[in-house]
Formats: structure tokens, sequence, C-alpha cells
């Protein structure tokens, strides 16, 4: 099981210490064009979790490929490269450029105009792209996430990334949006059961590897993705509420394990599947 | 890059200033830092923590000013002596400091970063408006101020010819920007993580949108 960091949540240039907790960082999704993202205000804190609509701030492809990733190589931490696009050629071009890391497509973004094409036809144009290992981020929103998941396998996805946030509002006192772009993106501790359910989902619908996230806040919380299927788990809202979160979830997960009679993490994954294999109906 | 310290703290005391809240927590072996910058306040039940620039620096503490107006402030003002809560910090950029003839301007719960760099500064003469006289309360933290009460407003009250350090609302900055292009202006924006990874407190800066957690929150208007 490695721990990572969910897209967007965390900057490795500004807290390399913070990455270096970590089994490797992920970026922030990159697009072929420079985005300066949406108007402030961004974020807004609910009572059970938070919202954003960054709208995939980035300083594009050429730039990130000509700055940020030979420092964040530098840093000697395994990367993820998020990638966005509009098309399923934006996507690919993208990928083609990329070499040395594992590439996270980002499929799900609530804060941007969606890509057109549909996850598996995105997938297939980076499959035929490039070699590197492709992980699918897919939506909590799709109605049969396995359906998806089945899809995007077909299509040549090495792993599945699950899940992006949630679509939601929050209002202010005078009934007004508190983000400046009306909806945003719903993440923190109430994402969890919703994210479980999809990481189950996917365990059902295919035995490639899966990076679940949404809510972690906890060892306990890992213990909680792993025993769902999930073979690798990343930490996304909490890391801004916590920059020690990945040293301390860590040191909470083995008492977690222990607490719930697994002497080992690949146990908690095995009885998972076979629980999963129950649930057929 | 400096590296982030967060500790767990005690609080020593929660004192009532006029409409504010002075909230007291052991230092630890935290560092105060330089005027202006902030610090991550746990707030208790909350998701987020939140952003408070350093008041005071008494010997063996660190002391927030808070306006108890939302859910996490609230919590905050609600502490006890003897509540624990996660301080991360000091973080982001303060007040220059090598400047030859002061003048602090603070407005409402901006005055927060004042007293800290009053002490700093030698006790400089200050300009402090707020929007009743139980707010007003507070000025008694910055040493050598003159204060206006609302409808009179500080830029009604700034001498000239001096190096303007201030932090208030943004129409108060953006006033005291036109009067001193020159000024250093503490920002505030909705902030979740303080250290540069969650990019929700962008603001424009020469025409791009930056972190202020990283590049402020103290700017340089011009």
């Amino acid at each position: 099981m490695q721990l990572l960091n969910a897209s967007g949540c965390l900057d490795a240039l500004a807290a390399p210490e913070v990455a270096r907790g970590l089994d490797a960082f992920v970026t922030k999704t990159v697009t072929p064009e420079p985005r300066a993202g949406n108007e402030p205000p961004r974020i807004a804190e609910t009572d059970h979790g938070m919202l954003n609509a960054i709208g995939l701030a980035n300083p594009g492809r050429e730039r990130f490929l000509a700055e940020s990733l030979p420092a964040l190589q530098e840093l000697g931490i395994p990367l993820w490269v998020s990638v966005g696009g509009f098309a399923a050629r934006e996507y690919a071009e993208t990928c083609a450029r990329l070499e040395g890391v594992t590439i996270e497509l980002n499929l799900s973004c609530p804060n941007v105009d969606e890509a057109p094409e549909s996850a598996a036809e995105i997938v297939a144009a980076c499959r035929a792209a490039t070699g590197l290992a492709l992980y699918a981020k897919l939506s909590p929103h799709a109605w049969d996430i396995g359906e998806t998941v089945r899809a995007v396998e077909a299509a040549g996805a090495d792993g599945i990334s699950l899940v992006n946030t949630l679509r939601g509002v929050a209002l202010d006192a005078r009934l007004r949006p508190k983000l400046a772009r009306g909806s945003g993106g719903y993440s923190g501790p109430a994402l969890k059961p919703v994210a479980l359910a999809a990481v189950l989902a996917a365990r059902r619908a295919t035995s490639l590897p899966v990076v679940g996230m949404g809510g972690v806040w906890s060892g306990r919380d890992v213990l909680e993705f792993v025993a769902c299927g999930a073979t690798h788990v990343a930490l996304g809202t909490v890391l801004f509420a916590d920059p020690d979160a990945p040293a301390r979830i860590r040191e909470e997960l083995q008492e977690a394990m222990h607490d719930a009679g697994f002497a080992r993490l690949d146990d908690a994954f095995c009885a998972a599947v076979e629980g999963v294999a129950k649930l057929a109906n | 890059m400096p590296k982030l310290r967060r500790e767990r703290r005690s609080v020593v005391a929660v004192e009532h200033v006029g409409a504010y809240v002075l909230l007291r927590v052991d230092r630890g072996s935290l560092e105060p830092g330089i005027p202006g910058q902030f610090f991550m306040l746990e707030a208790p039940g909350r998701v987020l923590p939140r952003p408070m620039s350093l008041c005071l620096a008494p010997r063996g503490e660190l002391a927030f000013l808070l306006e108890p107006i939302g859910p996490g402030t609230r919590a905050l003002a609600a502490l006890e002596r003897g509540d624990r809560i996660h301080v991360l910090g000091p973080l982001g950029n303060g007040f220059r400091l090598d400047i030859a003839r002061p003048l602090l301007v603070g407005g409402g719960i901006g005055i927060a970063p004042l007293p800290y760099l009053s002490e700093a500064l030698d006790r400089p003469p200050a300009v402090l408006g707020f929007r009743s006289e139980y707010h007003a309360v507070a000025a008694a933290l910055v040493p050598n101020a003159e204060v206006v009460v609302d409808p009179v407003l500080v830029t009604d009250a700034l001498p000239e010819g001096r190096d303007v350090l201030a932090c208030g609302p943004e129409p108060m900055l953006e006033a005291v920007r036109v009067l001193h292009p020159d000024a250093q202006l503490a920002w505030e924006a909705p902030m979740a993580c303080g250290y540069g990874a969650c990019y929700g407190c962008v603001v424009e800066i020469d025409g791009e949108l930056k972190r202020l957690c990283l590049e402020g929150p103290v700017l340089c208007s011009s």
C-alpha cells in the first residue's frame, strides 16, 4: 500500500518535507494551456467538509515541463503527474511528453467544463500515446461506477483513482453562494462513505490497482479504504488541516490494524476481496 | 522555504477586549516570527484551521486577537484555560521593519498584528478605526494610537510624510493605498492550509493570481 496525496492538495515545491512523508507525490492537474483558475472566493468550509472551486489553476504544459517538473524531480520523490484537458487529443499530447512518471488522468474535475469525450475515449487516446502507467481518476457522480471502471480498463488503464470531489453549494448568511463560481467540489470527512462505496464498486469490477481517497483523516480511515479494496490511499483535505498527517496516519494505521485484528495490511485487503465476492448481488 | 512547525499547545487565557477576544497559548518551541506573519490555529470541531496573525508575543506565549463572528472564530473564543489546540507557524511574509518614519494604520480586527509590530518598531504613532466605541476598546493594545470611530475613517486622520504599515478591511487598504502608494499592506483571504497547498487564497499580484499565504500576507502596494 502506498500513501499518496490527492492531486491539488499539496505543493511539493512549497512544502517538500510534507511530500517526503508520502510514497509518491501527485502533481496538481496540468492542462495544455496556462490557467489562472477561478475568481476568489474559491474555498468555503462547511460543517463536515469543504468546498473548493480552484478551477485547475496551473502554469500550462510547457512551463510545467520546463520548470515545475525538473524542480519536482530534484526532490527525489516518485512522481505522479495529473493530466487534464478539454479533449482526448489534449490529454494524449501531454502524456506523450512525459517520461519516468506515473500518469493520473483527471477525468472528473467538477470545477471546469468537462471534456465532451467519454472517459474511455480519453484513456484510449492516452494509451496510444504513452507506455507509462495510466490511472483514470473518476468522479463519484457516475451512477454505475463499475461500468465506467470496466470501460476504462478495456481502453487500457493500468489503475483507477477514486473519488474526485462531489459537486456542492454552500450559502452565506444572506443566502448567496459562498464561492464566486457558485458550486464547487465537496471534500473532507463527509465524502468518506461515498468514496468507500465507490472503491468497493471498483473492486467488484476490476482487479486493477485502485487508489482510494475521499475524507481520509486517520489510520483507521486508511484501513477502511483497504478493506473496501483499495491498493493505495491518497490524502486530500486532511493535508490542509494537518501537514503532519502522513506520519501521523502511518502510525495510527498500525494501531488500527491491530485493533481490527489484522496482523498485516494484505490480510485486510484479502478479507475485502473475499467480502466483495460475497456481495456479488 | 523554512520548515513547517506545528505543535499542540495549551491555552493560557482567553480575555475579552471589547468586541474581541485575546487568545493566549503557551509558546512551546514555536517561534513568534516577524510581525505580520500568521499562524494556523486549530478550531475545535471544525474541519479547517483558521489563519490568525500574531498580536502579541509575551514571554513564553503567543497571543492572537480574534473577532468571534463565524463558527471557527466562535470555537476559538469558547476555548478555556488548559484546552489544547494545534498551532502551525509562523507562516508567510511579515512587515519590513527597516523604515524611517513608521505609522501604523489599522481598521477593526485588522489591528490584530499591530501590537506586536508596535513593539518591534519601538512604539511608533498609530491611527486606528473602529465601527463602534465597544470595538474601539481594543485600541488599548496599541500604544500611541489616535482612534477614530465610524463615520470618521482612518484615511481622514492620516498625517503626511510617513511610512505606512496597515492592516484592515479591503476598502480601507484600497483607500490607504491611494493616499500612500508605497504603504506596506497586510491583506486577508479565505485560507484552508496556510502553506501553499490549497490555492484558495489567491489574490491578483502584478497581473497574476498568486497565493497570499506564500507571497503575503504583507504586500508592498506599489
